[in-house]
């Protein structure tokens, strides 16, 4: 929380402090939600994400899910900021706690001078930390009577938005319209009930109880609203905008809200999805759809993707185009279903057996996860080959808010192509792009196509001959470096040269840029490269190396047997330098900025 | 978008004839062939419309041997191929072909759910109770006690009835016959053809390399008995009572319970609601609720929703 009106030094100061109304301006908070995950906090969240996307509020949230079904501790962070907000904060201005439990295992996540709001039903004190303000509410109890004491506490969720939404000014009018479109579509009853506990929470005099008064800032720029929305959503909406009108795929998570909207958004366009039996038949049916003609698409996770690499060769080799989306979870095997890591890069490139050249791509937020599945639609289409796109657990559920893309410049219609074939019909030239000719299309020839895993002569005929091998290895390999030289260098952020630049890729971006903007701030010539594009990657890199002493990758995975994480590994083989050298975590958790603060820091001057 | 304005011209075996199959002189799946594009002919089905496709094994490189389009995919998984071909390609007529690795072993589970989405498309097995292209290993299909290089002295495993597996895993239709009967495959190819539908033949063809002889049971000219079922024509005489009903689940199963060679014939046939048909009305519904609207207009709702 940092305050538009400060003490004497800013960097220390441990309290809000207020102006002469005694109300204090902030111009960024992070509020934490602790409680149990059917107490529908992600609501919570989501309306206040969403009315900070109508106030030109950035937004970034964060949060845990149990992998278990009915229950277990959750909690939902959102950071709400007037200015740029790139991560969900390292620790909590505020802290709401619903149970004992959520006490107990948040309170150190509050800074110095935080303030915790807790359920004064289900929580217990431990008045020891003097720096954290204490604000007991009976949110249970509360919540029960003004529902109508029906001894059913469903409703808190609404109660404590009504909290925060009397603690911070917010708009209220927003917010109730916001409520209530989302909730006027289930029953009167749910609405009116879920009203009453907010108007309780609203008028609940928790100010007098906290002694301090605040405003949220608005957000400078008045532009049009802005989209608030989780990753996985905004990838689903650049699929279907990048042409996508078939796929097939299997449950897990966190892929599954892809498929679920998918399957139901598709028939809207004229298309279709399909839940397939296993793995293995969803990738081969979406490459029966992209034998068929249509940009097709499959998805999964993890261990999803590791049963989909045997027909992603095939579909190097036979030169099919599929877009695969893999969102990355903690591994190996079942490992981590609910966190976040970045360790499938290696799999996503080389998992397949054989030469078996393809794109990988990653977003770096949000809204990214919308233009990268737009990109590997066109690429699928122009290079014939599988794209795989890297997002994660932490995009796929947490919210960000965006402007809305121009969609008239992205959207693809796509075209069944069934133009007769003229005789010289070849579907693997060596010197050109691969020609599919899609079942139903004539061929003038009177000779029609067999697609195959076989490798093959440039008519697609099965072929042994060794230079055939060789040449045809040499095609598929040289169309994806071609596609690489396409690559423009990635943006610099920072300082053109200096002590150290930091190398990212995934949802990694926003505390990565944060830490910059800290180091800067620190007196530090610090910049930070994050790369979208993992196979090919921009070529040249090297020439933004030379501008600094160290070059750091970060990022979520194992360093290893050999000590550097998976894209660290590609760039030291890469480029041969031994200033390239690897941060890397497996909490399972997101990067706090004062963790690559340190670590970079450590690595730079050792102890 | 479809540029077929040539003249129509008659489909002949020649057309359909594309290189000299790579199977061994006496392979019982060059019958097969020869059946398959004896109806072809017969149906005249246009022929960029026809599409074979299949996994790996001896049978299955069948699509290099149709000149039409075609997919060679991976071991095992040529129905789910052929079902996303099938599920948004509803003017082509899919066929896919195999053998008893393929498609009750590896593939095994993707032929219970094809059958029971009851996926419109055709599919042929080639059963020949060996692995031939891998040179003499057990199948799930060998017979206990069958001697392969997996079990020099005689398999154990009980085998599949493949018949079995195909009426319990709902497929809509399910018929078995025998290469060296050429003129009984080509009807049950016409009719599970023409079924609308997962329709499915068990062929009995003979490894001659490395099981020979095993189908002489069923086969009259080496001893054997072609029993084919007689079906009821309901033409309510005594006889039909005895005859087999083929919309009778049970019955079905009574005739795949028989001792081998067993019978040949449509063992089940039942007419219900295709995958194909199910989804598409999901579509037509979807799209007359919201009317006629551009991708950008429906993209641009949702977000409006998310804002």
């Amino acid at each position: 929380m940092s305050q538009s009106v400060t003490s004497d030094s800013p960097e220390t100061s441990k309290r809000p402090s207020a102006n002469a109304e005694g109300v204090t301006e902030l111009q960024d908070a992070v509020i934490r939600f602790a409680g149990n995950s059917q107490d529908g906090i992600q609501t919570i969240g989501g309306f206040l994400a969403r009315l900070a996307g109508r106030s030109s509020r950035e937004v970034m949230t964060y949060m845990t899910i149990p992998s278990t079904i009915s229950g277990g501790a959750s909690i939902f962070q959102v950071h709400l900021g007037s200015g740029e907000v790139l991560s969900a904060g390292d620790d909590a201005d505020f802290l709401f706690a619903f149970y004992q439990h959520s006490y107990d295992s948040h309170i150190g996540s509050l800074r110095p001078g935080g303030i915790c709001i807790y359920d004064s039903d289900h929580v217990e004190v431990i008045k020891t930390d003097a720096d954290v303000i204490h604000v007991g509410v009976p949110i249970t109890t509360t919540t029960v009577e003004a529902i109508g004491g029906s001894a059913r506490d469903r409703g808190k969720n609404l109660f404590v938005l009504g909290l925060v939404t009397q603690i911070f000014k917010l708009n209220k009018a927003k917010i109730v319209s916001l409520v209530e479109r989302q909730l006027g579509r289930k029953s009167e009853d749910v609405l009116r009930n879920a009203m009453l506990a907010f108007d309780a929470g609203f008028a609940y005099p928790v100010g007098d109880l906290m002694g301090l008064e605040f405003d949220l800032k608005q957000g400078k720029i008045q532009g049009a609203d802005k989209v608030t929305t989780d990753g996985n959503t905004a990838l689903t909406l650049g699929l279907l905008a990048g042409g996508v009108r078939y796929g097939a795929a299997y449950p897990i998570t966190p892929w599954s809200t892809i498929m679920e909207q998918l399957r139901v958004e598709l028939p809207k366009y004229g298309g279709l999805f399909v839940q397939a039996e296993d793995e293995l038949a969803a990738v081969s049916i979406a490459l029966g759809f992209a034998y068929s003609g249509h940009t097709a698409v499959t998805g999964s996770s993890g261990p999803g993707l590791s049963l989909k690499m045997e027909a992603l060769s095939y579909a190097t080799m036979a030169e099919l185009p599929i877009v695969v989306i893999n969102v990355q979870r903690g591994g190996p095997s079942t490992g981590l279903p609910t966190s976040v890591e970045q360790s499938d890069l290696m799999q996503a490139i080389y998992g397949s057996h054989g030469d078996c050249p393809r794109i990988v791509l990653a977003p770096q937020n949000v809204g990214d996860c919308f233009y990268i599945a737009v990109e590997a639609c066109e690429l699928a289409r122009k290079y014939s080959c599988p794209v795989i796109v890297l997002t994660d657990q932490a995009l796929a559920s947490r919210i960000e808010a965006f402007a809305q893309p121009d969609l008239a410049a992205f959207v693809y219609e796509p075209v069944l192509d069934q133009a007769t074939r003229g005789e010289d019909f070849k579907p693997y030239p060596l010197d050109g792009l691969t020609r599919h000719a899609p079942p139903g299309s004539a061929m003038a020839g009177g000779k029609y196509p067999v697609v195959t895993g076989l490798e093959h002569d440039e008519w697609g005929h099965p072929s042994g001959n060794p230079t055939m091998h060789s040449r045809m290895t040499q095609r598929r390999r040289e169309k994806i470096k071609d596609f690489g030289k396409t690559l423009p260098l990635p943006e610099v952020f920072g300082d053109a040269t200096g002590e150290v630049l930091i190398v990212g890729w995934g949802s990694s971006w926003g505390p990565i840029r944060e830490s910059v903007m800290r180091m800067r701030e620190q007196g530090r010539k610090a910049a930070a490269i994050h790369l979208r594009h993992l196979n090919p990657m921009p070529n040249s890199l090297d020439t933004i190396f030379a501008h600094y002493d160290h070059v750091i990758v970060v990022e979520m995975n194992d360093e290893g047997i050999y000590g550097y994480g998976q894209l660290a590994t590609l760039l030291r083989s890469r480029y041969c330098d031994s200033k390239i050298k690897s941060v890397c975590k497996t909490d399972g958790l997101n990067y706090k900025i004062r963790e690559i603060i340190e670590r970079v820091g450590s690595l730079i001057n050792p102890a | 978008m479809s540029a077929t304005a040539e003249p129509t011209k008659v489909l002949t075996k020649k057309d359909l004839t594309a290189d000299h199959p790579t199977w061994c002189p006496g392979c019982g799946d060059f019958a097969v062939l020869a059946s398959f594009f004896k109806v072809l002919e017969k149906l005249q089905i246009p022929h960029e419309k026809i599409c074979t496709i299949a996994g790996i094994g001896c049978s299955s490189r069948f699509p290099y041997f149709v000149n039409g389009h075609g997919v060679h995919f991976i071991h095992g998984r040529a129905l789910p191929l052929a079902t996303g071909v099938s599920l948004s390609r509803p003017d082509l007529h899919v066929f896919a072909f195999g053998g008893d690795g393929d498609g009750y072993s590896i593939g095994g589970n993707h032929l219970d759910h094809a059958a029971r989405k009851n996926v419109n498309l055709t599919y042929i097995v080639m059963d020949n109770f060996v692995y031939g292209l891998t040179k003499k290993q057990t199948s799930p299909t060998s017979p206990k006690g069958f001697k392969s290089k997996t079990d020099p002295t005689g398999s154990i495993d009980q085998p599949i009835n493949p018949m079995k597996k195909l009426v319990y895993g709902g497929a809509s239709f399910v018929a078995r016959t025998h290469a060296v009967q050429v003129k009984h495959m080509m009807e049950v190819f016409e009719r599970a053809i023409l079924h609308p539908g997962f329709s499915v033949v068990e062929v009995l063809s003979e490894c001659v390399i490395f099981y020979p002889g095993i189908f002489d049971d069923g086969n009259p000219r080496k001893g054997g008995a072609f029993d084919v079922i007689d079906e009821k024509k309901w033409d309510n005489t005594p006889e039909d009572l005895d005859r087999h009903d083929v919309t009778d689940e049970n019955a079905a199963y009574q005739l795949a319970s028989l001792q081998y060679p067993g019978k040949f014939g449509v063992f089940y046939e039942t007419d219900r609601p295709t995958k194909n048909q199910l989804e598409q009305q999901w579509i037509d519904s979807t799209r007359e609720k919201q009317g006629a609207v551009s991708t950008v207009d429906l993209l641009s709702s949702r977000f409006a929703s998310m804002k």
